[in-house]
């Protein structure tokens, strides 16, 4: 590992400032993700700016009936909170599918959303990957890619994002907000992360120097209903292979409002428009969920050996819908 | 750090170039302080500058729970905490946790139980499950919790609630069953 020098910082400002003096600064959160790259040589910044004692460790109602999350919040803090079990449900499943109770002890929600992929040859620097060195080639697309993309991929790069958190909060339309060298500015989290196109090197929006503060859950609209399903390699403790959040409002056998986003599956939380498109005002029934999730995976593209993962994703997305509807 | 690295760090200078950093850690209730290198793990420091084996890195990227110890009060990989990010911490290791020498409760289990075979994964299994039982008690919900609950109450540990809480902690003797057993006892 690189030597490097280390900055507790203790406002935004000291945090912000510090980015923009050296270019290779890099935030430290809980470092389970950082300090593993590091060890990799995968990361190797010059200076690390420690955000956990900025104050941002709090998880707040808002005024409107939201929820205000820290960045530093811890993701077992954060899947415990009375108000994230009890009207953000999908939220504290998510949390507690990922990693394992002393990672989660550790990860913060600012470090969960911007985690880079488990893509093996991206973890490897004797190997070649777009996503590390941009145009050097991507070996996942012939090579090992049963866990990796089968939507919105592009030649250049077929990775996956491998949060659980921002699946959940993509589909309960949170937004990420945002403080850096121009100011403060929010976006949504299923604008945060990208597409790879011809840019996998960077995984979102973020730009440089800029900093988490928040994460913003809008109020839960009323009789909103939440789940999140997750299948992997074994039962616990592995990254999904595809998962799902669903929210759902249903009245009277009739869908009224659907919020769905898949993970595993795709470079970002891949919010599925489409089927949600199909789901609003349609009957809550068997067909009308194949249908809609049909419809949405029909612009999947699997590579040669992961062709599963959609199958895997569509069960989990009906049964998902399912459970939500016949519960009230 | 010391009175003198937090101003030059607040400064912005020194702290930001220098590659060490001198770092105090209240290790099983004694304060240590030792001078750095910034990429010194908590794991490292506690195996390679304080003597204290018991944490064990087994694979050193936060995959398999051999180094858990107890961080403020909650249980943490150590393989992937930098001690310079932990100056000030109260760390308890599996040195730490008997009472002169009357056992923990979870080493009285472990030992009651033949809970282990070739021991290397222990410590990490008893700081875990000492972590885990402060969680559960503090009403922490699991991924196999049943929904409904809003952490009031303390979380009920099922054998299978036990297994998912302890899924971080990998065994490769396979003596999963009889950790098992081991903390069902001390839980119940
Ligand atoms: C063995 C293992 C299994 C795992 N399994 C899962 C799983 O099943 N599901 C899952 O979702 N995750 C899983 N994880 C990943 C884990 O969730 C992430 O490592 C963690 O959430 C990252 O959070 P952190 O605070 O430790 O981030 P860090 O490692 O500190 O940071 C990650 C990145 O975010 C940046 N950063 C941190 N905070 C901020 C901020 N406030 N503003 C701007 N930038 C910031 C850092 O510069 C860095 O680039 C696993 C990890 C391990 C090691
Ligand atoms: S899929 Fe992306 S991350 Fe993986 S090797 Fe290709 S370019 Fe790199
Ligand atoms: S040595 Fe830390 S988790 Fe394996
Ligand atoms: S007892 Fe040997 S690894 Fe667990």
């Amino acid at each position: 590992m690189k030597p490097f020098g280390y900055l507790r910082a203790r406002t935004t400002d000291e945090a912000v400032s510090a980015m923009t003096r050296h270019p290779g600064a890099v935030f430290l959160g809980g470092g389970t993700n950082l300090i593993d790259l590091m060890k990799l040589g995968v990361a190797t910044p010059d200076l690390l700016v420690d955000v956990r004692g900025l104050p941002l460790d709090q998880v707040a109602d808002t005024s409107d009936g939201g929820l205000r999350i820290g960045a530093t919040v811890r993701n077992s803090d954060l899947a415990a909170h009375h108000a994230v079990r009890t009207r953000y449900p999908a939220l504290s499943q998510a949390l507690l599918s990922g990693a394992s109770g002393q990672l989660r002890n550790t990860a913060t929600t600012g470090g969960n959303l911007l985690q880079r992929t488990r893509c093996p040859y991206f973890q490897d620097i004797s190997k070649p990957c777009n996503k590390r060195v941009p145009g050097i080639g991507c070996p996942a697309r012939e090579g090992t890619h049963r866990d990796l993309a089968v939507i919105g991929h592009s030649e250049a790069c077929v990775a996956t994002h491998p949060s659980d958190m921002a699946v959940a909060l993509a589909a309960l339309d949170a937004t990420v907000q945002l403080y850096g060298p121009d100011g403060e500015r929010s976006v949504p989290v299923t604008d945060f992360h990208r597409l790879p196109g011809d840019t996998p090197d960077r995984d979102t929006v973020i730009r440089p120097g800029e900093l988490i503060t928040e994460v913003l859950l809008p109020p839960r609209p009323e009789g909103a209903v939440s789940v999140y399903r997750k299948a992997r390699d074994r039962a616990s403790y592995a990254f999904a292979l595809a998962s799902v959040a669903a929210v759902v409002t249903a009245r009277d056998g009739r869908i009224e409002h659907a919020a769905l986003a898949f993970g595993g599956l795709a470079h970002r939380p891949w919010r599925a428009r489409a089927a949600e498109e199909i789901l609003r005002g349609a009957a809550t029934t068997d067909d009308t969920f194949t249908r809609a999730v049909d419809a949405e995976l029909a612009a999947a593209r699997p590579l040669r050996d992961n062709a599963f993962k959609v199958e895997l994703a569509r069960s989990l997305a009906v049964d998902a819908l399912a459970a939500l509807t016949t519960r009230n | 750090m010391d009175p003198t690295s937090e101003r030059e760090n607040s400064s912005g200078q020194l702290g930001e170039t220098r590659h060490r950093s001198a770092v105090a850690l209240h290790i099983n209730g004694t304060p240590r302080t030792l001078t750095l290198d910034h990429r010194t793990t908590v794991l490292d420091a506690l195996r390679e500058h304080l003597g204290l084996t018991g944490a064990k890195k087994g694979c050193d990227h936060g995959q398999c729970g051999a180094c858990t110890v107890i961080v403020d009060g909650r249980r943490a990989n150590s393989c992937l905490l930098l001690a310079v990010a932990h100056d000030g911490a109260r760390i308890t290791t599996v040195e730490g946790l008997a009472d002169g020498d009357r056992l923990h409760p979870v080493q009285e289990a472990f030992l009651a139980r033949d809970a282990l075979q070739c021991g290397y994964c222990t410590p990490g299994q008893i700081c875990s499950a000492v972590g885990m039982l402060g969680e559960a008690a503090d009403g922490f919900p699991s991924h196999v919790t049943e929904d409904g609950g809003d952490g009031s109450a303390p979380a009920r540990l099922t054998a299978p609630e036990i297994r998912e809480r302890m899924s971080g902690n990998l065994c490769r003797c396979g003596a999963y069953p009889r950790i098992v057993e081991a903390i069902e006892d001390v839980a119940s």
